[in-house]
């Protein structure tokens, strides 16, 4: 269970949003400047709001109020970004192991191998992340993140890089993801498409405000309702 | 204290490079390793702080961290004379502490070509981190790394090509000074003179156009042999640590 209750101001954009998300995958929706990435980098701890607080599975992450900034590495939620990111010096297996290698022990939940073989990248190990292609790359980012045990993942348009057979393709890693380590997720896109066949729960941002949340089939009537 | 020059075998087009040329080629090696070791830490802590934190006062410590790039180099030579000399309060302590005695010796050379070498390793080092994306940085605090673990295994390998240039351009740097170390360790052959101040020396007396010559072309060639390693180093590490192609 997500609270997000925070505000921010920066080079003349505010964002100042107030919503909450609960299991399973929750998609931030609105169009591109609504502020939806600026509400995973708070989340995730990149930035510091200026007001306001927010907890993660009953953990306070930022209280401005209180003092309570928890820093990145200490948070526990995975993050993956529209690129990949993975680390270009080291080879896959590296870039596994370096999740692996800082999550606390108890955290380690679903085992590596199991975590591999259903992101299905087990024979690029020795591979080097320049000589993947851009699903391999964000599958090999799923895992990296997945592997980290993070009690919470959050996508920034993970599929916008790809062709329409990948972002196919991942969604359906996604939903694994989703059903088999029972990880709640917070899925930021554009697309009407990604958030009716993910989501179960979508709030809408604009301008920097959290404007609506419901259901995927009641956003679909409310898009439809304006475009009228 | 310039008892050896001329050197016997001066002007002998016959005789190969001679037992004190030798000496001098010995030490500026040694003087240039040293000297290009000791920037090594220091450059990269400063480059860092420089590349990637934001503080009061930092345009004023990037100008200070770059005087010997733009002092004449016997300013430079004179300044490490007045503060590390025997009597200057660096040098007075290091002596009276530890029993270290830095000018007229090769340790002082040392000293001086890493003062000499700094500015460029710096700059180097420092346009080599902020050339790592960020965003590796980023990605790297999620999944669990505070600063340290970052900057160990993530930001220092990406920028290792930069380290090496900086190395380099040090090295060479030290090879060549001249300036900053006759002035604060004058040039004593055996203890201070560098292939640069042996040449000096042959140039002041007659006769010393061959000796000097043949010092040259050996400072040349291991000049253009530090260069061809360097390059050969680079293209190792580049094909190691290739970009993102996207």
């Amino acid at each position: 269970m997500i609270e997000f209750d925070a505000s921010l101001q920066r080079n003349g954009f505010v964002l100042d949003a107030s919503f909450s998300a609960g299991p399973g995958i929750t998609a931030l929706f609105g169009p591109s400047g609504s502020g939806k990435s600026t509400v995973l980098g708070l989340i995730g701890g990149l930035m510091r709001p200026s007001r306001g607080r927010i907890t993660a599975g009953g953990t306070v992450l930022v209280d401005v109020e209180k003092g309570i900034f928890v820093p990145r590495h200490k948070r526990r939620i995975g993050l993956v970004f529209q690129d990949a990111l993975l680390f270009p010096h080291m080879t896959v297996q590296q870039n596994l192991k370096f999740g692996r290698w800082f999550a606390p022990l108890k955290a380690r939940r679903a085992a590596s191998d199991a975590i591999i073989e259903v992101m299905g990248i087990g024979h690029l190990m020795q591979r080097r992340p320049p000589g993947l292609s851009g699903g391999e790359q964000q599958r090999v980012a799923l895992a990296r993140a997945l592997l980290a045990g993070p009690e919470l993942l959050l996508l920034d348009e993970p599929l916008s890089s790809l062709d329409t057979p990948r972002q196919n393709e991942i969604m359906a890693l996604i939903e694994r993801t989703r059903d088999e380590f029972a990880i709640p997720i917070l899925y930021v896109t554009h697309a009407l498409p990604e958030v009716e066949r993910l989501a179960s729960h979508v709030v809408e941002l604009s301008s920097g405000r959290a404007v609506w949340s419901g259901t995927p089939s009641g956003l679909r009537s409310r898009l439809r309702a304006e475009n009228r | 204290m310039h008892a050896n020059f001329p050197p016997d075998d001066t002007g002998t087009r016959s005789t190969p490079i001679s037992a004190d040329d030798w000496t001098a080629i010995e030490l500026s090696l040694r003087i240039a390793a040293v000297a290009t070791l000791a920037c090594l830490p220091v450059a990269t802590a400063f480059a860092y702080l420089l590349a990637r934190c934001r503080f009061p006062g930092k345009a004023v410590l990037d100008a200070v961290l770059h005087l010997p790039l733009v002092l004449p180099p016997v300013v430079t030579g004179y300044v490490l004379l007045l503060t590390f000399g025997r009597k200057g309060p660096i040098g007075a302590w290091l002596f009276e502490t530890f029993g270290i005695t830095l000018s007229f010796r090769w340790t002082g050379a040392a000293l001086a070509c890493a003062v000499m070498g700094f500015p460029l390793m710096l700059r180097a080092i420092r346009l080599s981190f902020e050339s790592v994306d960020q965003r590796l940085e980023t990605a790297a605090g999620t999944l669990g790394a505070n600063r340290y673990w970052t900057f160990l295994l993530v930001t220092l390998p990406l920028a290792l090509p930069g380290l090496l240039a900086g190395a380099i351009l040090c090295f060479a740097k030290a090879l060549g000074e001249f300036g900053a170390t006759i002035t604060f360790v004058s040039n004593i052959p055996g203890e201070t003179q560098t292939i640069s101040s042996a040449i000096y020396s042959y140039t002041q007396v007659p006769g010393g156009d061959a000796a000097a010559i043949r010092l040259m072309l050996f400072s040349t060639a291991i000049a253009l042999a530090a260069m061809l390693l360097s390059e050969l180093l680079n293209r190792h590490l580049q094909r190691r640590i290739a970009v993102f192609e996207r």
